[in-house]
């Protein structure tokens, strides 16, 4: 048995029969990063002592009987979760030195129940990006390759690109993503695993470094749907610390997972057809809709009209809320700082803000406080506001009808690095099918479905009823099961 | 009569608006859990929400929204059962955030008045526009380095309320006057300790100037005056300059400007050119606040007795003077002793005692009423000495000088000191006879016409008896005697 090929449900099963100790799982992940994380550069910073110590924990409390419902699964933690006494980057060198005094609330849940920090994921800097390429802790190589190109770097995707890379490529059965216009089922789509946003409000934003306070969520990333289910369960929950996080109850969302698709209506919205989407996307996504209705769902045509207006108003309110939630980042209390002899403290912040920034962040800074300035703010984000809230009325409408959607998750395969590198806008299309999820605060799936032409994983996206996380994560069972998705990327442990 | 200021071309009217800050009393700050105590070491009361650390969100300290629906009812205002939190987005080193969390748009607490009365006995309302919540921001040291700035967050995010009124004011006396009922309703309902020393309670002055019946003129802001004094001067100071520039030919611009306390002149601070962009938008962050209404009645039943309404009643039911009833409900703490005193006795003598004897003996022992040597009861227990013929009413100054001095109640001091007004009328009777044995002479004169002198035999009883005897007592032997 090899240790990085398991599943997180098939790896608790096997500590559970004393077949694996969590110490033989942390120290095959920990081998696997040391020999591939150079390559793929999928980890900020490892954590390989804490979490030998955490993994011996771990196996004693096993032992004693006092096992949690994740004892001993090793994970990653994108590196924008505030983790006590671990090194906190964002990805960004303005947090360079930073070292959290505190622990977020979802890594705090995770560890409660027994999860093993391998280390912290590379991200787009600040989340801002969909490649990984605005890491200033450098790119993440995704270990796809093309057919015909073996020797091209493809990007993971992003944002949360070192945390899907590290999974697709068994460095770690499981992850931790941070979703904010799909910065978790996008780098799961390039990577060919599992991965789930939940309702906003489902996880508490609580430790998390901000990007768009309205939009972002916490979610994770695994090989299978059923694995994305038992993690989440974990870092669900109500949270005092963050007030719009939900107070309702967690439900057991791995049963839901082979629950089946049985007399529901899975919607098809016409609007999601894109412009130029290569045929494969289109087939594929077809044949999602086979499956399901062989699966005895209902296959019923919506509507969202409003869908062409998303990636605009994504674009306004969430560089908004960044240009306001990354204003601390001042050199005064925590970071880096650039002071030259003689500075005056507006000097101090230009100099650390300009040489702290990447230029995607200082980008989409510029566009938030220009959309918020006193004169733009009506045209631009009240404007954007009010679309957002026909969006949400969009998909109220839609749930009248059925009980979730079905569409690509992303308009194409992993790029290559260099590709779309000069027009941001260009970069921006990836999120066009996943930011409607976040303006309307719905849970997101995607689940990988098949491979291109290329040989690259394309995946599909469920989306479900605000905190339908379950009803979400039966369609995505359903699709994997219907898919049955073996591939595997060629750089893997 | 309008308080007009005389220029070269005539009288000018004042226009007076102010924006009040003040710190809302509560243990823990309004975003934060930390504790909000004054003169704690700097950075001492800050959690990583209050230093703008990295994930760190705020969370509604729901007494400090009880403190302000309090605030709101106290000022006859609207409560708005909905209302939302805003990011007023500036950099400043002791800004941690990069913003302030403020109720721009929708405040918690709409408008309403508050009532002035003013040294010619007349009385005034001045509208409130609007209250909201919002944090305060920390501090900034830069006396304490020669080259660097020093920050203390410990008042960052400490809840404060804004109160905007109307353009209502018409005089210093006036922006005095609402600054003053402003603190003293706060004071009552505990919401603010109204402390301007101490940076509990400042104000924004905006001034205009107008030859009466005109429509408003271009007014300036005086930020940050810190007392009701200053405030008064900043008025005079800031309208006289507005005058000056008018009467010259020039014009007065929009500005925000400051208040040089020593040299008794406002200074420009910055123009609204300069005005910073605040670029308010909803905190993400925050849902809006709802608020239920019976909560808001709750709290509505549970107000105290604000001053006008206690004033009133002091003098409805206590007879006493509107002054006597204003100078007893100034503060809740001297009518909460008032009340104490006067329950079940004269109420007349009870203000008398209070406001002559008590205020008295706190002036020359500087203290106030609410450390006072004299405990309210111990007071009363005086005045009922007084009632029950124990103690003349010369005796009981000694003793109140004593309680004073000693702080223990006044049976004791009788008791040590024998006190205690002699009322046997045997011991008196000797007195008398012995003193009009020694001064026949005296008694001759009496006798003679001159009536005078009865005084004389009081007096000299009373001194043979200590001061003990019942001057009653005294007076009915003495006339008997001498008849």
């Amino acid at each position: 048995m090899r240790p990085t090929e398991l599943t997180i449900a098939e790896g608790l099963a096997a500590l559970e029969r004393r077949e694996l100790s969590a110490a033989e799982w942390a120290a095959a992940c920990l081998d696997a990063v040391e020999r591939l994380n150079p390559r793929l550069n999928a980890f900020i910073t490892v954590t390989a002592e804490q979490a030998m110590a955490a993994a011996r924990a771990s196996d004693a409390r096993r032992a004693r009987g006092e096992a949690g419902p994740l004892d001993g699964v090793p994970l990653a933690i994108k590196d924008l979760f505030c983790t006590e006494g671990v090194p906190t980057t964002a990805a960004s060198r303005i947090l360079d030195g930073f070292v959290p005094p505190y622990e977020s609330t979802v890594t705090a849940q995770l560890k409660r129940d027994g999860a093993v920090f391998v280390g912290k994921a590379n991200l787009d800097e600040f989340a801002m990006g969909s490649s990984n390429l605005t890491s200033a802790y450098g790119g993440v190589e995704n270990p796809w390759k093309r057919g015909d190109a073996p020797g091209v770097r493809l990007v993971p995707g992003g944002s949360s690109g070192g945390s899907a890379a590290a999974v697709a490529a068994r460095l770690v059965p499981g992850a931790t993503g941070t979703d904010t216009g799909g910065s978790i089922r996008q780098p799961a789509a390039f990577c060919g695993i599992a991965g789930i946003k939940p309702t906003y409000g489902r996880c508490s934003r609580y430790g998390i470094v901000a990007f768009a306070s309205s939009l972002d969520q916490a979610g994770p990333f695994a090989r299978t749907v059923e694995d994305c289910a038992i993690l989440l369960r974990s870092m669900s929950g109500h949270d005092p610390k963050d007030s719009t996080s939900a107070d309702r109850p967690v439900p057991d969302f791995r049963a839901a997972v082979a629950r089946g698709v049985k007399g529901l209506r899975i919607g098809v919205p016409r609007e999601y057809r894109a412009e130029g989407m290569p045929a494969e996307i289109e087939a594929l996504w077809q044949q999602g809709l086979a499956w399901l209705r062989d699966g005895g769902a209902e296959i019923v045509d919506v509507s969202l009209p409003h869908t062409r207006h998303a990636l605009p108003t994504y674009y306004v309110v969430a560089p908004a809320e960044a240009s306001s939630n990354l204003a601390r980042y001042d050199g005064v209390r925590f970071g880096r700082r650039v002071l030259r002899q003689g500075d005056d403290l507006r000097a101090m912040y230009e100099a650390t803000r300009a040489e702290g920034f990447g230029r995607e962040v200082q980008r989409r800074i510029l566009i938030g406080t220009y959309v918020l300035s006193a004169g733009y703010y009506d045209a631009y984000y009240l404007k954007a506001q009010k679309v957002r809230a026909l969006i949400a009325r969009d998909f109220a409408e839609a749930w009248t009808k059925v009980d979730a959607l079905l569409t690509p998750t992303a308009p194409s395969a992993a790029f290559a690095e260099g590709e779309k590198q000069d027009d941001p806008v260009a970069m921006y299309l990836n999120d066009i099918f996943t930011v409607t999820a976040n303006l309307a605060g719905l849970p997101g799936l995607s689940v990988p479905a098949g491979l291109d032409a290329q040989g690259l994983p394309l995946g599909l996206q469920v989306i479900g009823r605000p905190f339908d996380e379950e009803g979400v994560l039966a369609v995505g069972g359903a699709i994997e099961r219907a898919a049955g998705f073996r591939a595997a990327p060629e750089v893997r442990a | 009569m309008s308080y007009r200021i005389e220029g070269a071309t005539g009288h000018w009217e004042v226009v007076i608006g102010l924006e009040v800050h003040a710190q809302i009393l509560s243990r823990a700050k309004l975003f934060s859990g930390a504790p909000t105590a004054f003169g704690a070491e700097p950075n001492s009361q800050v959690s990583f929400v209050d230093a703008g650390f990295p994930g760190m969100l705020p969370v509604i300290n729901r007494e400090c929204v009880a403190q302000a629906v309090r605030t709101g009812l106290g000022l006859n205002a609207e409560i708005h059962l909905w209302s939302r939190f805003d990011r007023k987005n500036y950099f400043y080193a002791d800004l941690p955030q990069g913003y302030q969390i403020s109720q721009y748009a929708h405040p918690v607490v709409g408008k309403g008045s508050v009532e002035i009365e003013l040294s010619d006995g007349t009385t005034r309302t001045i509208g409130i526009t609007r209250l909201h919540l919002e944090q305060d921001a920390g501090k900034s040291l830069h006396d304490q380095h020669p080259t660097k700035s020093f920050i203390d967050l410990n008042r960052s995010g400490v809840a404060l309320m804004e109160i905007v009124s109307e353009p209502d004011m018409r005089s210093p006396e006036e922006a005095g006057a609402y600054l003053a009922k402003l603190r003293q309703i706060m004071r009552y309902l505990g919401t603010c300790d109204g402390n301007m020393d101490e940076g509990s309670m400042r104000a924004d002055v905006n001034v205009s100037v107008r030859k009466p019946g005109e429509g408003f003129r271009t007014r300036c802001e005086v930020k940050n005056v810190n007392s009701i004094r200053f405030v008064m001067q900043a008025v005079e100071a800031e309208a006289r300059r507005q005058i000056e520039l008018w009467e010259q030919g020039g014009t007065v611009e929009q500005e925000t400007r400051l208040f040089d306390t020593a040299r008794g002149v406002t200074r420009s601070m910055r123009s609204k050119e300069d005005a910073h962009d605040y670029r308010y938008f909803p905190d993400p962050d925050l849902p809006p606040l709802v608020l239920d209404a019976a909560w808001v009645e709750e709290l509505r039943a549970a107000l105290p007795e604000l001053p006008d309404a206690r004033r009133a009643r002091y003098m409805r039911d206590f007879g006493l003077s509107a002054y006597d009833a204003g100078v007893l409900t100034a503060e809740r703490e001297t009518a909460a002793y008032f009340e104490t005193v006067a329950a079940g006795r004269d109420p007349k003598q009870a203000a008398n005692w209070v406001m002559g004897d008590l205020f008295a003996a706190l002036n020359r022992t500087k203290r106030d009423i609410a450390s006072s040597p004299v405990a309210a009861a111990d007071l009363g227990a005086l005045l009922d000495l007084m009632a029950d013929g124990t103690l003349s009413g010369k005796l009981a100054k000694e003793v109140f000088e004593a309680m004073v001095d000693t702080g223990r109640p006044p049976a004791a001091i009788v008791e040590e000191r024998g006190l205690r007004q002699v009322t046997d009328s045997g011991a008196i009777e000797a007195a008398v006879d012995a003193v009009l044995a020694a001064h026949a002479d005296k008694v001759a004169e009496y006798r003679s016409g001159k009536d005078k002198l009865f005084g004389f035999f009081v007096g000299q009883v009373m001194k043979a008896m200590a001061g003990k005897a019942n001057p009653a007592l005294v007076n009915e032997v003495l006339k008997a005697r001498l008849t």
